[in-house]
């Protein structure tokens, strides 16, 4: 069988701009792939192009086997596409909102709610409540709805957590677990690197380009070797000093801490040791493990 | 009142006809500190900023805000604040030199301190070459660190980020974020909301609302430890999990 | 539900509850159709006129008696012949007349304060009948055909017709469908099975229908409370208003397909259809006294057909065989429009 999703080569231009540079991945049926990278670095353009609204200026995609410019119209059947903006009609209620999609896929909102039904339940308190006055989280959810409602075997879900909270976006990852439990393959983009870790595996993108494609575990490994946490209370200072020394290659902040990438031969006590002697006296260095934004800030640096 | 309080506000509450989106909210904030404002959407605190930056009136409770009145000074208290959104804080269509010019006159500077302080701003931003060109053509990185130096172009005491970072790239967010510290060295007060809860981490306390009110407000290691987790996104999900409204 | 019912309930779900929009929209023709029929008119009432008679015969005071029994005048008495540019440029008077009989001859010289020329040309026409009708030695005998009461309502009717569906057709068409392309639910629609054609047939049919509606409350207006004359030709009007309404239609459409924001959307409609079809499509100043270039540029303009089959229809009564040609340009420029916008949204979606 083919591919869920084949992408060989696709590149894309407008005017000067290379949105894509010649892009290649593969998603496999059933898994739910995450396309990671920063506003602006291509995810909707691709995206675009696989629900067939843009043809690429070269290369070729497939969806389930079916060629995104040629097979047009028998692949929009086989998608489920959430684009990046809220793109429903907010002065039609939950229900007409539904119904509206289902019929526009020539199905009914009956005969397929089991698939919806783990998205929709929370929508279905207020059926008649107008689109436009849901609350973000809910939003989503209904669009979601509507890009399920035809059982596509494959969803395109551009950006769907954008500017929802940190509860409702672990909701609502939650929800495309059950969904991908119920074999639908999913293409998730995201600009939270923090959610790389809900995918089987990822694609990190930036600039049109794709820097890595592996599991989350994967993709880290390796990343600790010469990687420290340093901390104290006068962070800012701390971070002006570490990139001062030679034997630091890069030093970022990371969360409570700074994360110090160092050389070879760059020995953490002795750091420790000079750092509190020039005044920084509650200083900490120690092993940090590295995660996904790790990576990212070591490829695109 | 204590002068090393930028921000002092006491059971602010904001009503719309029945529904209390900010209710009876109190907290501190100090000359310098970097004061995280979070919590899920609609829990009320886009509105709570409204009325720190004297944009909407409270229906109760008082404040000050920069030493001003968030009730009778309202119109004193945007001199004296700096605001930077991500939606909007420059203009794209205008060049990096007007964009500066265009905000300094708007903080009622005068010709002369416009040109002093412009040309300072653009030596210290690196930014001397790109003078001309327009914001929609600098990179993101660029514009933001622009973004932020406009907003605080008139040195106010305190700056409202309102998610500044949305979207954007680690190495530029991190890049955004050394600008906070700077400036929280210098002893301006910088109070931000944001969705990167890893951001959290940086500020130096750190408010979750839930339901117009603040259910926690603490240092982000006193929070961790207080809920014995070892980040601030697990903090925040077992406070914002009580929320009953929203949906 | 078939996907075109679906497509079609949904816009018309949009019309109903854009409340603000759809009571300008109803209300809109009707007002337009009252204010021109009664509050505005091109009408010329009460002329204020001063005579200067040098020698009082029987023919003078014959002028005068008329002027004075004439609805359209006021007769503000006779004045000397040093006065008359006073009160014209004091603006105590409209016209003066000069009656001045030479051997039994009458001459008469008519002078009119022109700061408005409308009002001058006017006073000067019928002060001119006023003469004429009683010169036995030089009669001129005018008959005015088709409107004999020169009501300017029935001048207007055609007008407003051919304003108000480009304002409802091509206006509201083009920013419902740039609106969805802004929301990005034209995306949706578009990455479904649904065909392009069917997507623009669903768009246009509520707003055609809504047409009939607004069509057929002003038809009834016009022939009830302003008086047109009814007769056979009611039934042209309709088929030719059809046509004009689906060719306004197809402008939406193409302006839809050419433009991105529904800002745009509304000052390309307003600038390149509204405009000229008040200004050039003799809707309100007569193409015939345009300048050669604007004549040429008013033969594009689909309301300038519309407006004149109108007239000969509704004003001059006459039948279908008179307005064969504009009917046929309409039709012409309805096929070429349609087709090249649907070709150009089809293209654009793939």
């Amino acid at each position: 069988m083919s591919p869920a999703i084949d992408i060989s080569g696709v590149t894309q231009r407008y005017g000067t701009l290379t949105a894509l540079d010649n892009v290649c991945f593969q998603v496999e049926r059933g898994e739910m792939f995450g396309l990671i990278g920063p506003d602006g670095s291509g995810k909707s353009t691709l995206y675009r192009i696989l629900a067939t609204l843009l043809a690429p200026d070269s290369g070729t995609a497939t969806v389930c086997g079916l060629d995104t410019v040629k097979d047009y119209s028998e692949l929009r059947t086989v998608i489920g596409y959430m684009p990046e903006k809220f793109s429903l009609y907010q002065d039609l209620s939950v229900s007409e909102n539904l119904k509206f999609f289902a019929s526009l896929f020539g199905v009914s909102v009956k005969e397929n709610y089991d698939i919806i039904a783990p998205v929709f339940a929370q929508l279905e308190r207020f059926p008649n409540r107008r689109a436009g006055a849901l609350s973000g989280g809910m939003k989503q959810k209904l669009a979601l709805s509507c890009a399920l409602i035809h059982r596509p075997e494959i969803l395109l879900l551009d950006e769907p957590t954008t500017g929802v909270d940190a509860v409702s976006r672990s909701e609502f990852w939650d929800m495309l677990s059950t969904l991908r439990e119920k074999g639908i393959t999913i293409l998730v983009s995201t600009s939270y690197m923090d959610e790389a870790n809900r995918c089987e595996r990822i694609a990190l993108i930036d600039k049109g380009k794709i820097l890595r494609v592996n599991t989350p575990d994967g993709l880290v490994t390796g990343l600790d070797e010469n990687l420290y946490n340093a901390s104290s209370s006068s962070m800012f200072e701390l971070l002006t000093k570490l990139r001062q020394l030679p034997e630091v290659e890069d030093c970022y902040t990371f969360g409570a801490t700074l994360h110090v990438v160092g050389r070879k031969g760059f020995n953490p006590v002795a750091v420790r040791d000079r750092l509190r002697y020039e005044g920084l006296s509650d200083v900490e260095v120690y092993p940090a493990k590295g995660d996904i934004e790790d990576l990212f800030i070591k490829l695109t640096r | 009142m204590n002068t090393d309080k930028v921000i002092s506000v006491r059971n602010l509450t904001k009503r719309f006809g029945s529904f209390t989106a900010v209710d009876h909210i109190s907290f501190d904030v100090d000359k310098g500190e970097i004061f995280g404002f979070l919590g899920a959407n609609g829990a009320g605190k886009t509105t709570a900023m409204r009325m720190l930056c004297g944009l909407s009136l409270p229906t109760d409770g008082d404040g000050q805000v920069a030493g001003c009145d968030i009730i009778s000074q309202s119109e004193e208290i945007k001199k004296r604040i700096g605001y930077m959104s991500q939606k909007f804080s420059l203009y794209s269509g205008l060049t990096v030199e007007e964009n500066v010019k265009l905000f300094s006159t708007i903080y009622g500077m005068s010709s002369l301190q416009i040109k002093d302080s412009s040309a300072s701003l653009f030596r210290d931003l690196g930014m001397e070459d790109m003078r001309r060109a327009y914001v929609k053509d600098i990179p993101v990185g660029w514009r933001q660190k622009l973004a932020f130096a406009v907003a605080t172009i008139h040195k106010p005491e305190v700056v409202f980020l309102d998610e500044p970072t949305g979207g954007v790239d680690p190495v530029t967010r991190r890049k955004f974020w050394e600008l906070i510290y700077k400036a929280s060295s210098e002893g301006m007060t910088v109070f931000v909301t944001t969705h990167y809860l890893d951001e959290a981490e940086y500020c130096n306390r750190i408010s979750i609302m839930v339901d117009g009110r603040i259910s926690a407000l603490d240092s982000p290691a006193a929070l961790k430890e207080k809920y014995h987790v070892s980040t601030i996104d697990e903090v925040f999900r077992i406070v914002a999990q009580t929320a009953k409204r929203g949906d | 539900m078939s996907i075109f019912r679906s497509l079609v309930k949904k816009e018309a779900l949009h019309i109903v509850r854009d409340t603000r929009t759809m009571v300008i929209t109803l209300l809109m023709p009707i007002v337009l159709l009252l204010l021109f029929g009664f509050a505005i008119s091109t009408e010329v009432n009460d002329v204020r006129v001063v005579a200067v008679v040098d020698q009082h015969t029987d023919e003078t005071r014959d002028i005068l008696q008329r002027l004075r029994v004439n609805e359209y005048f006021t007769f503000q008495g006779l004045c000397s012949p040093e006065d008359v540019y006073e009160l014209l440029r004091s603006g105590k008077t409209d016209a003066a007349l000069f009656l001045k009989t030479d051997q039994g001859v009458l001459k008469s010289q008519i002078i009119v304060d022109a700061s408005n020329t409308n009002t001058a040309q006017t006073a000067t026409a019928y002060i001119r009948g006023l003469i004429g009708g009683r010169s036995a030695k030089s009669p001129v005998l005018t008959s005015t055909l088709y409107n004999p009461q020169l009501k300017s309502a029935y001048n207007f009717v055609p007008g407003i017709l051919g304003m108000i569906f480009i304002l409802i057709c091509a206006i509201m068409t083009s920013v419902s469908i740039v609106r969805e392309k802004e929301t990005g639910t034209m995306s949706l629609l578009l990455v479904s099975p649904v065909k392009p054609q069917t997507i623009i047939l669903g768009k246009l049919v509520p707003y055609f229908l809504l047409s009939c509606v607004i069509l057929a409350v002003m038809l009834l207006m016009a022939y009830t409370v302003l008086d047109l004359p009814f007769s056979a030709s009611a039934i042209s009007v309709i088929v030719v208003s059809l046509l004009y309404i689906i060719l306004s239609l197809s402008i939406g459409l193409m302006v839809s397909t050419i433009v991105d924001t529904q800002l745009t959307a509304l000052i390309v409609s307003a600038v390149m259809f509204m405009l000229p079809v008040i200004m050039l499509s003799g809707m309100i100043f007569p193409v015939d006294n345009m300048p050669v270039v604007l004549q040429w540029i008013s033969n594009i303009i689909p309301a300038r057909w519309y407006i004149e089959a109108m007239r000969k229809l509704m004003v001059q009564q006459l039948d279908f065989s008179y307005i064969l040609k504009d009917v046929l340009i309409l039709s012409v420029m309805t096929i070429v429009l349609l087709a090249s916008s649907i070709a150009k949204f089809k293209s654009s979606t793939k």
